[in-house]
């Protein structure tokens, strides 16, 4: 029978789940209300998943300030995950303050298609599931496990997400905060004609950008 | 946030929700505020709290039962 591999899709409800973490057995209805980053990682103990911990570590204060929570997962055992938290601390001086999940049966990580069998048939490859206060899933990213993931571009983008929902604008390429942004394009010809008057920075009528 | 601690007594993280609830019902919202603890942790929590019998719900409220009234003192 041929495996039916399920992914998450962008704008649709984040697949519930309810998991054993280090910090208690949570469900993905806990974090209602919050913005959420659900991140897997291949394996404890291994060193680019080491480097993102301590990374994802150092910007959970700024996440926290934007209402982002932060959720790990992997397919090790909480024993596992304890010691590892535990070491980093005692060995590389780094506090891992958010929950990661123990998912040995692999449950979670079906239900999001974190298992990549041409990267492992075993281990979750590096996953960001970028979740919002409804639990939609707003946005994706799949790294392979070679490949460490960047700090930088996970706030940059929930920084964008918020913004899209706060003000009703899109945001371009390499979009910093306090950047221009774009106005949503014309949908008439009346209004595309219009647009031209009123005020934006544009290269043409559908390409706009304003200073919120 | 582990609430109960494998011998089935509440943690120093159960204690803190269970603190919370001395001075009479409230709602997952309310004990976070009190407590400073994220929304997931405190719902978590007082889930796990429930099972063991040391809170209920009552509405979209919880409360302490005899049995968590016995590890902070009586609800006020």
């Amino acid at each position: 029978m041929e495996e039916v591999i399920r992914l998450p899709r962008l704008g649709e409800p984040a697949p519930d789940f309810e998991a054993p973490t280090t910090r208690g057995t949570i469900r993905l209805d806990d974090y209602k209300g919050s913005w959420l980053i659900l991140f897997s990682h291949p394996a404890d103990f291994t060193p680019v998943c080491t480097t993102e911990f301590m990374a994802f570590a150092q910007i959970y204060p700024e996440l926290q300030k934007l209402g982002v929570e932060l959720l790990g997962i992997s397919v090790d055992s909480i024993t596992s995950h304890i010691a590892w938290v535990r070491n980093i601390e005692e060995k590389l001086g780094v506090n891992i303050p958010f929950p990661i999940i123990a998912d040995l049966n692999k449950e979670v990580a079906q239900l999001y298609g974190m298992v990549h069998p041409g990267q492992s048939k075993t281990e979750t490859v590096r996953c960001v599931f970028v979740i919002d206060p409804n639990k939609v899933v707003r946005a994706m990213l799949y790294y392979p496990l070679t490949t460490g993931r960047n700090m930088d571009e996970i706030l940059r983008l929930v920084e964008a997400l918020q913004t899209t929902d706060k003000h009703g604008v899109a945001t371009p390429a390499n979009w910093r905060p306090d950047d221009m942004v774009i106005v949503p394009p014309p949908n008439t010809t009346e209004s595309a004609e219009e647009r031209l008057k009123q005020g934006y920075e544009c290269a043409d009528w559908y390409l706009c950008k304003k200073k919120l | 946030m582990a609430c109960i601690s494998p011998d089935g007594k509440p943690t120093e993280s159960g204690m803190k929700l269970l603190r919370a609830l001395q001075s009479g019902p409230k709602s997952p919202e309310d004990v976070a505020q009190e407590t400073g603890r994220p929304m997931y942790a405190v719902r978590s929590g007082l889930r796990e709290l429930a099972g063991a019998e040391l809170v209920t719900e009552k509405g979209e409220s919880y409360e302490l039962t005899p049995k968590g009234s016995e590890f902070v003192g009586p609800q006020a």
